[in-house]
């Protein structure tokens, strides 16, 4: 039987990522790879990252903080890496060598996946490899001192698109990923954030059950790279959903639904104004800017509600 | 001192969960969370949350911090809804 999602069962589970990690002290990933692998603790699993933060810091020299086999390869590469993996167990089984039902979990940055992991990425997911690919989104390369990404929000402050007289922060605006993963027509794939830890898990047990490539975006704070306070990940993340930006959702066999709906949506201003990489926006004469973002996110966010209207008819239609 | 030729081929680590020898509970600059239990409601949010495990948990009931580990970044702290409005947990100045 599985294991319940709830804490008091999950907490006699072993936590498979281990203290002694050098991640930040406040930093949102072990929490977001903790909860991964809770909610797969029914399986074994075989993961691999590409490297930024999550991987240097986690296994430094010969000390590892995973307690499964766990594959770090090249920044570009994890999909691919995985991919191979994942083929060679599949031909293990046909021949009769492991008899055990292996999970397959990629964990890996949003630079190793919006940016310079995307061909290995999507390469993999096309191919159907049964396995799943996490991105944990911080917003930028943190590993090396943030560079903007092309997951780092519109005017942010990052050391590649510094805030000053000639620019506002990072000028471009975020490349949507989930709903391009969404267009390779896969079976699965959501948005989730460590503060809905119920609709996290939930998302990874469907995600492991589900066949084929699977592909979960979670959002995750970094108090480094954006200029917040050590003790505010998990708040941050919890803004992140209530302001809309970061709606949590999940496209199922091309049905999307929307998980979680903040019953107040929240002004964009309180997920800002709590971040340095965003304290120049607040200066006087900037007012556009932040209106722009409120804009650009009511859009987002009026659109995603419209296409779960239309995924929802269609499926009564079929 | 491990050198290079103690290392296996590949940059393999054999042994799972080695990090736990190190204990980054000396990175604590400024405060350390402190638990009061008589505000407990043992919800366990603080032990999903933290990020370097620094929770202990027994049956189902929260129990100490483990300072081994805890960089006392003060998630718990935050996320502690405790009872009737009063934490169970708090920040108090580090005694090193
Ligand atoms: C081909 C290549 N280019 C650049 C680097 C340097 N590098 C290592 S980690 C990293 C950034 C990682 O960013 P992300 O994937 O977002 O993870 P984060 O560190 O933010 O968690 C970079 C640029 C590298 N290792 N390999
Ligand atoms: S720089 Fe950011 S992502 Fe990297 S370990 Fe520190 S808090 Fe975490
Ligand atoms: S979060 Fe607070 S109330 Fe909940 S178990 Fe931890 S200390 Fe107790
Ligand atoms: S202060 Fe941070 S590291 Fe220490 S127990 Fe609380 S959440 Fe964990
Ligand atoms: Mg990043």
């Amino acid at each position: 039987m599985a294991t319940p999602l709830n804490l008091k069962e999950l907490s006699k589970q072993e936590i498979r990522f281990t203290a002694g990690h050098r991640l930040c002290a406040g930093c949102a990933a072990p929490t977001v790879v903790k909860m991964i692998l809770l909610a797969a603790c029914d399986y074994p699993v075989v993961a691999a990252s590409s490297t930024g933060c999550l991987e240097v810091s986690s296994c430094i020299s010969t000390y590892t903080a995973w307690k499964i086999p766990w594959i770090h390869n090249a920044f570009e590469n994890a999909a691919a890496t995985l991919s191979g993996v994942e083929t060679m167990y599949r031909a293990l089984k046909k021949q009769g060598k492991i008899d055990r039902d292996i999970k397959f979990i990629a964990i890996c940055g949003d630079g190793g996946t919006y940016d310079i992991g995307f061909q290995s990425l999507s390469g993999a997911m096309e191919r159907g490899h049964d396995m799943l690919y996490v991105c944990y989104d911080n917003g930028a390369y943190m590993n090396t001192g943030i560079q903007r990404s092309g997951a780092t929000p519109t005017f942010a402050d990052t050391t590649t698109c510094p805030a000053g007289a000639v620019i506002p922060g990072k000028p471009q605006q975020r490349k949507d990923l989930t709903r391009i993963m969404a267009a390779h027509g896969i079976p699965y794939v959501a948005q989730a954030s460590p503060s809905h830890w119920p609709d996290l898990m939930k998302k990874v047990r469907k995600a492991i059950e589900t066949p084929g490539a699977k592909f979960i975006n979670i959002f995750t704070p970094c108090n480094r790279g954006w200029r917040s306070r050590t003790d505010d990940a998990i708040l941050l993340s919890r803004l992140a959903v209530e302001t809309c930006f970061w709606p949590l959702y999940e496209v199922e066999n091309g049905v999307t639904r929307v998980t979680v709906k903040p019953k107040e949506k929240k002004p964009i201003v309180e997920f800002l104004k709590a971040q340095g990489r965003f304290k120049h926006i607040f200066e006087p004469g900037r007012e556009q800017m932040i209106e722009a973002i409120q804009q650009a996110i009511d859009k987002n966010w009026e659109r995603l509600l419209k296409e779960e209207e239309i995924s929802a008819s269609g499926e009564k239609a079929e | 001192m491990i050198g290079w030729k103690d290392i296996p081929p590949g940059m393999v680590i054999l042994e799972a969960g080695s990090a736990m020898k190190i204990k980054t509970g000396s990175w604590r600059a400024a405060y350390r969370p402190k638990w009061i239990e008589e505000n407990c409601i043992h919800c366990l949010l603080c032990w999903l949350y933290c990020p370097d495990n620094s929770v202990k948990v027994k049956d189902g009931k929260r129990g100490e911090f483990d300072y081994d580990y805890c960089k006392g970044c003060g998630i718990c702290a935050v996320e502690c809804p405790g009872k009737k409005g009063n934490k169970a947990i708090v920040m108090e100045e580090e005694v090193k």
